[in-house]
């Protein structure tokens, strides 16, 4: 019992640590505008698998350690990943027996949510930003999710043996 | 590592209602966004978390790092052997012109001291690397990999070898996050340097195009002319070459003309950048010789 726990924690902190880095990794200049968020993407599937493991905490600090690692106002990605991780938390029981297809899309709206509460707090702040460069990681986030998905939850069927 | 764990495994239980955590962490986010937009009543609890994160930008800049260094290990002896003539040749054309500056130089301060204004002190200046870091794609930012433990402060300029590129936002322990010039929200003094024109150039997001948006239309300009800081906003040194003018639209009942740079500074190739304390004594502004008409 204790062994799975254990497991189970450090995948958690390596998948959120991986994400972070993701988050910051340098790409082309073509493909920087469409770098998925993977940091709401992977708190939101533990949020949905383990609510009971990752709290609106935990998504608060990530969201700080965003807002440090990208130099924007501190505490504007942990209000907007506090609110999806909320939601998802919320819902997770009604959210989580979805089919694939249906989760991604509860997923993009989640992620256009935080995207929007990013993009509101910048506005109230007075600073612009292109509009195809805010949105196109809703829907590229969208389209990694399934991979997020079926990543993390085979790996985590490896650490322990019942969801 | 297991804080975060730690903490949402013991306050994460359901004592206190969801609906109310939520509700009370919303509003520590506000309240940090509101000190942290009055700047700088925050810049403590920033550094902190900046030493946190520090090893995760460490880890990613890392394989980079790796390449390059392999890069040059690998590099054969033929490509060496031609990038040493060019060095040589580089070196001897710029020992020619500074044997000319030197001179130049005595000269101005010789004539400075005669129009009792102060001579100009040369600027200490120090080679940082970029960190390979991507920050959100829109702003033109990027990180360096020093911080306060090498006295860098918050407004200092950054160059390259051939122009302005910046200066410093925000000042952490081992790193500092840098404005470029082609920042939107970026301004910056300048002179052209054919005719001592002061205007001011702004970024347009865009890092090879620049914007001079407060030029009248009778105003002396021509693409091709060379744009030098002015040193008058007090943070660039002056003198330094900032851009050239691509293009002039004067359009008749407009009350500005519609002028186009491109920055001198590489804007988005550097790995390297110089930065510049620049000496106390030079704050008078007005140095370079013929950039803008001495007071």
């Amino acid at each position: 019992m204790m062994r799975e726990g254990g497991g189970r924690r450090h995948l958690l902190l390596v998948s959120l640590v991986l994400a972070l880095a993701l988050a910051i990794v340098p790409l082309p200049t073509a493909l920087a505008p469409y770098r998925p968020a993977w940091v709401p993407l992977v708190l939101i599937f533990w949020a949905l698998m383990a609510p009971e493991r990752v709290g609106l905490l935990t998504a608060f600090a990530m969201g700080l350690a965003l807002d440090t690692l990208s130099g924007a106002l501190l505490g504007q990605h942990a209000l907007a990943m506090v609110t999806v991780v909320y939601l998802s938390i919320r819902f997770h029981l009604l959210i989580r027996v979805f089919p694939v297809w249906q989760l991604s899309t509860i997923v993009f709206l989640l992620l256009a949510i935080y995207e929007f509460a990013l993009f509101w707090i910048d506005g109230v702040v007075g600073r612009s930003v292109p509009i195809i460069e805010r949105w196109a990681p809703v829907v590229s986030g969208a389209l990694v999710w399934p991979l997020v998905l079926g990543y993390l939850a085979s790996v985590r069927h490896d650490t322990q043996t019942r969801i | 590592m297991n804080a975060v764990g730690g903490i949402a495994g013991t306050l994460g239980r359901r004592r206190v209602p969801l609906g109310l955590r939520f509700l009370l962490i919303s509003i520590v986010s506000a309240s940090l966004m509101l000190l942290d937009h009055r700047e700088e009543h925050l810049s403590r609890i920033r550094q902190a978390f900046s030493i946190l994160v520090y090893p995760i930008q460490v880890a990613v800049d890392l394989p980079f790092t790796g390449l390059r260094w392999a890069a040059r290990v690998l590099s054969d002896q033929t490509a060496l052997l031609e990038e040493n003539a060019r060095l040589k040749s580089e070196r001897l054309d710029v020992n020619v012109r500074l044997q000319r500056l030197e001179a130049l130089g005595a000269e101005n301060n010789r004539l400075r001291a005669m129009l009792d204004s102060s001579a100009r002190v040369s600027d200490r200046v120090l080679v940082v690397e970029i960190l390979a870091v991507d920050l959100a794609p829109y702003r033109q930012r990027f990180t360096i990999n020093r911080g306060l433990n090498d006295d860098v402060y918050v407004g200092q300029a950054l160059l390259d070898a051939s122009g302005v590129v910046g200066q410093i936002a925000h000042v952490d322990l081992f790193t500092s996050e840098a404005v470029l010039i082609s920042d939107p929200d970026h301004a910056l003094p300048v002179a052209v340097n054919r005719n001592g024109l002061r205007t001011i150039v702004v970024g347009t997001g865009d890092s090879s195009r620049l914007r001079l948006p407060y030029l009248t239309n009778s105003a002396d300009i021509e693409p091709g002319d060379l744009l030098v800081s002015s040193g008058l906003g007090g943070v660039f040194p002056s003198g330094y070459p900032v851009g050239r003018v691509l293009e002039v639209h004067r359009q008749p009942g407009q009350p500005f003309a519609q002028v186009i740079a491109e920055p001198a500074a590489q804007l988005d190739r550097d790995r390297e950048v110089l930065l510049v304390w620049t000496a106390e004594d030079a704050a008078d502004g007005y140095g370079s010789t013929n950039a803008v008409e001495t007071p």
